[in-house]
């Protein structure tokens, strides 16, 4: 998978965690908490997403890794 | 024969919108059956029938702006006559809003109602109103949300180009609740004198505990601080009854069972407090699970009309990102709600020296027509107490 179309699964699995959120308005550099207000809940039920859409374990030390799409992106690209 | 009628789903609730009916006349319904889907401006409730019956008749059409107590249907008690007499529907009273219903909770079940398998469609409020803007079936669209839920991106992808755009949706969804929030906060602070003590809470023990207890669990299985939190509380509310109940016509009724609400921020400043019931008797594992999903269903507008009816003391908590205190506002008919703020290194005086320890600072708003601040002083204590053994929780 490229960093792009990781990027894409991680907004799509982000916006189930928050259906709230238009995905077309998130921006790449956009932070869960500080940008898109996502609670420390809501950053555990995407961690539960991500691990099962990639398979990538994802321990709480490295939930900054994952704290924006562009993060995330090259955090799981070097992973999965 | 009973007449089932439009709940109350919290104090600053007036009225709601039908626009689900999940059963028909025929229907045999048993106890915390899910039969309708209510939009109020708290999202869509699924709302509850609290008797066992069969439905003789439907009293109120969808789409129907309904006060609170408006008879919504008749349910047939069993062994009641098949052919009852037939009788005109009451006309929906245009009633004065009521008062919130007087406390349930002594009357509640100690169980929680069965997790129903989800029947009708899962929908957040946002794609319910937009699907029903653009004239679309629910049933005609696949939902990508928790659980299947349809989400507003599902029902934009079908819809044709060009239409206002869903954010001015959201804001006018968000301005309602702003509105019913400010109404029974307003309500709260001029009718419930208010007192505060806080508390600052060493978490070295819990934080330590937490992180041993999560290192070798998948994702599914962590826990999170805040289900430490609360089950420290619910278990310390058992100690202190005068946190824990409704406050009604006749004065304060404690409540046995501890219905913890579980203050939920929503993006772009709503906000809802569905319960947990039973908080204090979940293991902290089924109390994560519980919190889990009120908050994915609370997102996906798709919380029952116990959990918005039912709590009996709240919590709310900043968040990590937070700042280290915050005061609440009683929610009314309750006597008592707790705050966090974000937990965090601060400096504590230990033995006479100051050190950098986790810790967390918390803030009992409570009734002052129930306790006082020495009561309120015990129940933090007490608090804190069980967080020092969190292997006990």
């Amino acid at each position: 998978m490229t960093e792009d179309e990781i990027r894409s699964a991680y907004i799509e699995e982000l916006v189930r965690v928050a259906p709230d959120l238009d995905p077309a308005e998130i921006a790449g550099s956009d932070h869960l908490q500080d940008d898109l207000e996502l609670d420390s809940m809501d950053i555990l039920n995407l961690v539960i997403a991500l691990n099962q859409r990639f398979g990538v374990a994802i321990a709480e030390a490295d939930y900054p890794q994952i704290a924006t799409p562009d993060l995330a992106a090259a955090f799981l690209a070097k992973r999965v | 024969m009973a007449v089932f009628k439009m709940p109350s789903l919290g104090a600053d609730m007036e009225a709601g919108k039908l626009v689900e009916w999940l059963v028909k006349p025929g229907d045999t319904v048993k106890h915390g059956d899910i039969v309708a889907v209510v939009e109020t401006q708290k999202g869509a409730i699924e709302i509850e029938v609290f008797e066992d019956g069969v439905v003789e008749k439907l009293m109120a059409e969808l789409g129907q702006d309904l006060p609170v107590g408006a008879p919504l249907a008749i349910i047939q008690a069993p062994g009641e006559a098949a052919e009852a007499p037939t009788q005109t529907a009451p006309p929906v009273a245009p009633q004065a809003p009521a008062e919130p219903a007087a406390p349930a909770a002594e009357a509640a079940p100690p169980t929680a109602p069965p997790a129903a398998t989800p029947s009708g469609i899962a929908a957040s409020p946002a794609a319910k109103a937009r699907a029903a803007e653009l004239g679309i079936a629910l049933e005609s669209l696949t939902g990508s949300g928790p659980g299947g839920a349809i989400v507003l991106a599902d029902v934009e992808a079908t819809k044709p180009a060009a239409a206002t755009s869903p954010a001015q949706d959201r804001g006018a969804y968000l301005a309602e609740m702003r509105k019913a929030i400010a109404a029974a906060m307003a309500r709260s602070k001029r009718e419930i004198p208010h007192y505060y003590v806080t508390h600052t809470i060493d978490l070295s023990a819990a934080s330590d505990w937490l992180s041993a207890a999560n290192a070798d669990r998948p994702p599914e299985e962590r826990i999170l601080m805040g289900a430490l939190l609360m089950k420290a509380m619910a278990l310390a509310a058992r100690e202190e009854k005068a946190v824990n109940g409704h406050f009604g016509e006749d004065g304060f009724t404690p409540s046995a069972a501890i219905h913890l609400g579980l203050a939920i921020a929503l993006r772009g400043g709503g906000l809802v407090a569905p319960a947990i019931l039973d908080a204090d008797k979940k293991s902290l594992q089924d109390l994560m699970e519980a919190m889990r999903d009120l908050t994915m269903r609370a997102r996906a507008g798709r919380l029952k009309s116990s959990e918005m009816s039912m709590a009996t003391l709240t919590f709310s908590a900043l968040g990590e990102s937070g700042v280290e205190a915050m005061a609440g506002i009683i929610v009314p008919p309750q006597v008592a709600i707790v705050t966090a703020g974000a937990p965090g290194l601060q400096a504590l005086v230990r033995e006479g020296k100051v050190i950098a320890a986790q810790a967390v600072t918390l803030t009992l708003a409570a009734d002052h027509r129930v306790s006082d601040g020495r009561l309120g002083s015990k129940f933090l204590a007490a608090i804190d107490a069980k967080l020092q053994t969190p292997e006990e929780l």
